[in-house]
């Protein structure tokens, strides 16, 4: 198992390490000019120059990645421009900041926003396909797999618009969505959020309820659960214990590139709520041509999808010792 | 007897029609005598079994007549009742001991789980339980391998760790579905030793459904022949496979294998295919395959249904007369269905 774990975190490792790569060397391809941005609205010739020094990017391009790994680890100096401790992403001079700073500013945003509604779609999406595949075919199957449709088919700006307008102008059912730190005041944190959770558990959980149901369906007709009714079982214990335990590797391997992805940035999401996190920080990024805040955006991205991988794997393994003893 | 089933009958409501399984079917299995149930695929072997455990979809499948275990009315029973009796007074082994064990549990769980289940003991004693029951099933070094996973045993050795767990409580009857079939010879001769030294030991009933005469012949006190959902004969072993009555049971011994079997003689499956369960053939259901049907007048196999008779004893399903079967029989040898075609 650790030997399982040991060469999992390693791949993931020189995973992330290309990934940097490749984004550096793209987003410098780009003919933008940091030192322009660094050196401030009025530069003179000889101020640009030394601007482009102090960042580094007079020197050659495999010389500025070194260096800009290099900065992950002892952090980096740029003259009189900016400092910026290990773990050193970069420093924004739209931001005035060093990247990392900004983006653990922005973090709890974005993973308040995920874990929440991760937590709703998976319990609520995986307990309607369990008792949708237990009543297969029957009134119950049929709402399910129907909502489902409509959860899969619409779109989270045309919902979550239509929510907040109908939910917090018309009835005022909700409040205003806003992220308010959990250790100012957990009840409005819950409050600011709770809106935004439901919108995309609406949108996320249709996905969780079919592969649910069909894994489910197909358990349900396999042999061991046959076994464990013909020793006594009760029907309970059969459906939880040995049908559902197989149909979770499948929901965990989606439940992982969603979690991937909802920590990457709910841009969508953040930009019809108006919340600032990450998503929108990447937008913002963008908009004012933040290459080292684009970039870390982009790495944080990458970087979720990679850890997720390597959480599920090693969930695989805990679920079923055939992949771990193999 | 311990076992009394009457008059069952399986359908199951499907969308191309009523499947009708099971059809009037009555046997007994007394403790420690073995019943042979014999007959092709799809001649409700299983369901009749899933049936006496109580496994079917009550929403699919409909029961009637009866089943007595040891007494009490199975047939009806509440589920919880049920799950009571399940694993602990009657318990089942399939085909495909690799399939019908969970992955996800080690062997040794899934033992003691029907023992703490069913006796309520704590988990130490379950566990104790299990490995000695691994160890009489003659699994070696049982202490290590009980907490292995059913992946790490081979084919033989999960079949004797199923046996194990239907056996752990002491059931009353146990079904072995073909629970060789899916076994290499040499260990299914093993397996089928295994079953009749424990049923010595513990006087279990035993129906072991086959479709290898040649297990039936090695285990069976009693054989029941089944032909689309129906029994067609039934007698002790000695009887139906030295003087069978039946045309379709003499097709299934004609089919199979023997060491007075001519090797340049092919052998032949008994001719035809099995009839439609939705549609099932009035009359005798075999009388679409029978070849001797001409010799009894128009009408008389297509007309009724023939009834097992005597009914005690060795008995079977068919118009012709025992006079003129047994003639039939010593005119062609001991496997009459083979030559007549
Ligand atoms: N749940 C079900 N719904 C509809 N039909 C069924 C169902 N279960 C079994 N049947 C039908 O009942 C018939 C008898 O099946 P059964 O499994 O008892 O045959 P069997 O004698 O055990 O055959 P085999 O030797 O292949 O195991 C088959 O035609 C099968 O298609
Ligand atoms: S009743 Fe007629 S059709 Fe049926 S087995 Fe006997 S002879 Fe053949
Ligand atoms: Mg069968």
């Amino acid at each position: 198992m650790l030997r399982f774990l040991t060469r999992r975190v390693l791949g993931a490792l020189v995973i992330l390490l290309i990934i940097s790569a490749v984004t550096f060397f793209l987003f410098y391809a780009i003919p933008a000019d940091p030192a322009r941005l660094a050196c401030g609205k009025v530069c003179p010739p000889e101020t640009l120059e030394q601007a482009r020094h102090n960042l580094g990017i007079d020197q050659p391009l495999m010389v500025q990645f070194v260096s800009w790994l290099a900065g992950i680890f002892v952090g980096r100096d740029y003259g009189g421009l900016g400092h910026c401790p290990a773990p050193c992403l970069g420093f924004s001079f739209v931001n005035r900041a060093p990247v990392f700073e900004t983006i653990i500013d922005r973090m709890p945003v974005t993973i308040a926003l995920t874990i929440g509604a991760a937590v709703i779609f998976l319990i609520f999406g995986v307990a309607t396909g369990i008792v949708a595949a237990l009543r297969q075919g029957k009134p119950l199957d049929k709402i399910a797999s129907v909502s489902s449709l409509i959860g899969a088919s619409v779109q989270i700006y045309f919902v979550g618009t239509l929510a907040m307008y109908f939910f917090v102008y018309q009835i005022q059912v909700f409040r205003q969505p806003k992220y308010i730190p959990i250790t100012e005041d957990p009840l409005g944190w819950f409050n600011g959020l709770l809106l935004p959770w439901l919108v995309l558990a609406l949108i996320f959980t249709a996905n969780y309820t079919r592969i649910t149901r069909s894994t489910m369906v197909e358990n349900l007709n396999e042999d061991y659960v046959r076994t464990a009714r013909a020793k006594g079982m009760s029907g309970r214990s059969v459906v939880l214990r040995f049908a559902l335990r197989g149909a979770l590797t499948p929901v965990i391997t989606i439940f992982g590139v969603d979690l991937g992805t909802l920590i990457g940035g709910a841009i969508i999401t953040e930009t019809t709520f108006g919340l600032q996190g990450i998503g929108r920080l990447a937008v913002r990024a963008v908009d004012y041509s933040d290459l080292p805040t684009l970039m870390a955006t982009v790495l944080l991205a990458a970087g979720a999808i990679v850890v997720m991988n390597v959480i599920v794997d090693s969930l695989y393994a805990v679920i079923d010792p055939r992949v771990r003893l193999s | 007897m311990f076992l009394e089933v009457n008059d069952l009958t399986v359908d199951f409501h499907t969308e191309d029609g009523v499947v009708h399984a099971v059809d009037g079917l009555s046997f007994e299995v007394d403790r420690g005598s073995t019943l042979g149930i014999v007959g092709e695929s799809g001649s409700g072997k299983s369901v009749t079994n899933l049936a006496i455990l109580g496994l079917h979809n009550p929403d699919t499948a409909k029961l009637s007549g009866s089943i007595k275990l040891d007494g009490h009315e199975l047939l009806g029973a509440p589920q919880r009742e049920l799950e009571k009796l399940r694993g602990n007074k009657m318990a089942m082994i399939f085909q495909d001991p690799l399939t019908s064990l969970s992955p996800f549990h080690t062997v040794g769980q899934q033992i003691a789980e029907v023992y703490r289940k069913h006796k309520g003991v704590s988990k130490s004693v379950a566990r104790e339980r299990a490995i000695e029951m691994l160890d009489r099933v003659g699994i070696p070094q049982p202490k290590i391998r009980v907490d292995e996973y059913p992946h790490q045993f081979s084919g033989g050795m999960r079949q004797r760790a199923m046996i194990a767990m239907a056996l752990v409580c002491d059931p009353g009857l146990l079904i072995a579905d073909e629970p060789t079939t899916a076994l290499d010879v040499t260990v299914q001769a093993q397996i089928l030793d295994l079953l009749r030294d424990l049923q010595e030991q513990t006087g279990t009933a035993i129906i072991m459904i086959t479709h290898d005469l040649g297990v039936v012949a090695n285990t069976a006190h009693d054989v029941l022949v089944m032909y689309a959902g129906r029994a067609v004969e039934r007698g002790t072993m000695r009887e139906v496979l030295r003087e069978p009555r039946h045309p379709y049971t003499w097709g299934l011994l004609g089919s199979m294998p023997s060491l007075n079997h001519p090797v340049d003689v092919p052998l032949e499956p008994v001719r035809g295919t099995p009839p439609s369960l939705i549609n099932v053939p009035p009359g005798c259901p075999f009388h679409p395959r029978c070849d001797y049907a001409k010799l009894l007048g128009p009408g008389v196999c297509t007309g009724e249904r023939p009834e097992l008779s005597p009914h005690r004893g060795h008995g079977d399903a068919c118009y012709l007369p025992l006079k003129q079967k047994a003639e039939l029989r010593s005119q062609h040898g001991k496997q009459p269905g083979k030559e007549a075609s």
